[in-house]
């Protein structure tokens, strides 16, 4: 099981076809602390790109894409009560939506730990 | 950060504290510092912060005659409000008009005794300045002072920061405004903020600015607070954000802030009408508006921000207003907005749907401020 990172800040970790999406840790220091955050209905489309869920900070409300294409599949419902887990554990616990991807080959397109690291 | 920004006097501060920079009407500001919007939000609810409001314009009225109440009559031509009735060392809120009865800007006017002392919103401060010079400079010597320092101190614990280093700063009364001294630094010192918490607002020479600040930065329960927070404070406060809630396009009355014009310049009052847009304005106060500000709180924790559209019913056919400023209020931990609505749909507890990302969520008018406010009346 490998994480991929893309240029807009988003990981997803794949096992089989099930992958979980959140933001790193920077995207997380950068947004501050969040007050809320959606994700699309389950069931809903998406293609590599398109805003699958949303993250708002006091300030302002930001997209989080789908990395890859496919069906959002579930929400961290955790983060209805607390969506400060995002900011404390941004690539754990504070996960954002799942989704199941259409070609788990896709990913391998991403940026991997080092590439990210690299931007 | 680009280079042709404008800096404050208290630029090299604001790096040194960490500040994440931001442009803001033609001048790089600090939006936040590394204790984030939330926790510099909730600290001047409790406490006490200090903003850099330097990009804000100030300018000085004085009249030829030598009377200032020669400069408010001829202030009063362009702002409907009472201020050849405002006391020697008090301070006014007021709105400059167009012919239209749209609002160019807001203002505080204050009567240091000798001259009015006028603090502009910084996107608006050079047209302002050009139309007051014009429309008074046969009267009156406006001069523009765009390169001062301005911080305001606000939180309930301002005045404990500032007795200390101001003992006169203790016994001012809320839009109080006196000439004074810090540590030796000759200031304007107003009791007065935009926060909805009791607080001062510091003017001093440019090059005393970072002595300034750093003076009050250094007493107990004073942090600096950015522009992030400044916004959710005045929009829990209920207060207009110029270019957000009020502009051109929107009267006084349409705005709510009606209030902001005093008797003596209302229909019957011994100074009725005389500023640009009067006829509108007057006719408006006498026969009503078709749509107005009001507060609204959404249900849930998703904010509804400026921009969303507003409608009568869950289907989100009939729409009836748009929300014009909107965020998480931090201290009422809900989302906060305020918007323009129809008259119909005005009343305070009045059932509206907001449309965001395509759904409609339930919004209700609601009293402003949505914060009991600290000032020290």
């Amino acid at each position: 099981m490998t994480t991929y990172y893309t240029k807009s800040h988003e990981w997803i970790r794949l096992e089989g076809t099930e992958a979980t999406v959140g933001i790193t840790a920077h995207a997380s220091e950068e947004l501050g602390e969040l007050v809320f955050v959606e994700a699309k209905d389950e069931g809903t489309e998406v293609a590599a790109g398109d805003a699958a869920a949303v993250v708002e900070s006091v300030k302002a409300a930001s997209d989080i894409y789908a990395p890859v294409a496919g069906t959002v599949s579930g929400f961290n419902d955790r983060l209805s009560d607390e969506p400060t887990l995002v900011g404390s554990e941004p690539e754990g616990e504070g996960w954002i939506f799942r989704m199941t991807v259409s070609n788990p080959e896709e990913v391998t397109s991403l940026l991997t730990r080092e590439q990210y690291d690299a931007l | 950060m680009s280079d042709t920004l404008q800096q404050t006097p208290l630029f090299a501060l604001h790096g040194e504290l960490g500040a994440r920079m931001v442009p803001f009407a033609g001048y790089a500001m600090p939006l936040q510092y590394p204790a984030g919007l939330m926790a510099e939000h909730l600290h001047t609810r409790t406490k006490a912060g200090l903003f850099d409001v330097s990009h804000m314009g100030q300018i000085r009225i004085a009249a030829k005659s030598g009377d200032v109440r020669d400069a408010a009559l001829a202030l009063e031509s362009l702002v409907p409000a009472n201020y050849a009735g405002l006391g020697a060392n008090r301070q006014r809120y007021g709105l400059l008009t167009n012919d239209e009865g749209g609002i160019l800007d807001d203002l505080m006017v204050a009567n240091l005794g000798h001259e009015l002392l006028v603090v502009v919103n910084a996107s608006c401060k050079e047209a302002d300045a050009d139309r007051i010079e014009a429309a008074l400079s046969d009267r009156c010597v406006v001069t523009r002072q765009f390169d001062r320092a301005l911080v305001a101190l606000q939180g309930p614990a301002a005045e404990a920061a500032l007795a200390p280093l101001c003992p006169a700063a203790a016994s001012m009364r809320f839009m109080d405004m006196i000439e004074t001294q810090i540590d030796g630094i000759p200031v304007t010192l107003s009791r007065s903020g935009y926060t909805g918490e009791d607080g001062y607002e510091i003017g001093c020479a440019a090059e005393d600015g970072e002595r300034l600040a750093r003076l009050l930065l250094a007493q107990p329960d004073v942090m600096p607070i950015g522009l992030g927070a400044r916004d959710s404070l005045r929009l829990e406060a209920g207060l207009c954000l110029y270019g957000n809630d009020i502009d051109t396009t929107t009267t006084p009355i349409e705005a709510s802030l009606g209030w902001a014009i005093q008797k003596t310049r209302r229909e019957g009052g011994e100074r009725e009408g005389g500023y640009p847009g009067a006829e509108h304005v007057l006719r408006q106060a006498r026969e009503g508006v078709s749509r107005q500000r009001v507060g609204l709180m959404a249900e849930g924790r998703a904010p509804v921000r400026g921009g969303a559209k507003l409608f009568a019913d869950a289907q989100g056919t009939k729409h009836v207003g748009v929300v014009t400023s909107g965020a998480f209020g931090p201290t009422v931990q809900a989302p906060v907005a305020m918007g323009y609505v129809e008259t119909a749909y005005a009343a305070v507890d009045t059932a509206l749907f907001a449309e965001l990302r395509g759904k409609f969520v339930p919004v209700h008018v609601r009293a402003t401020p949505f914060v009991a406010p600290g000032f020290k009346r």
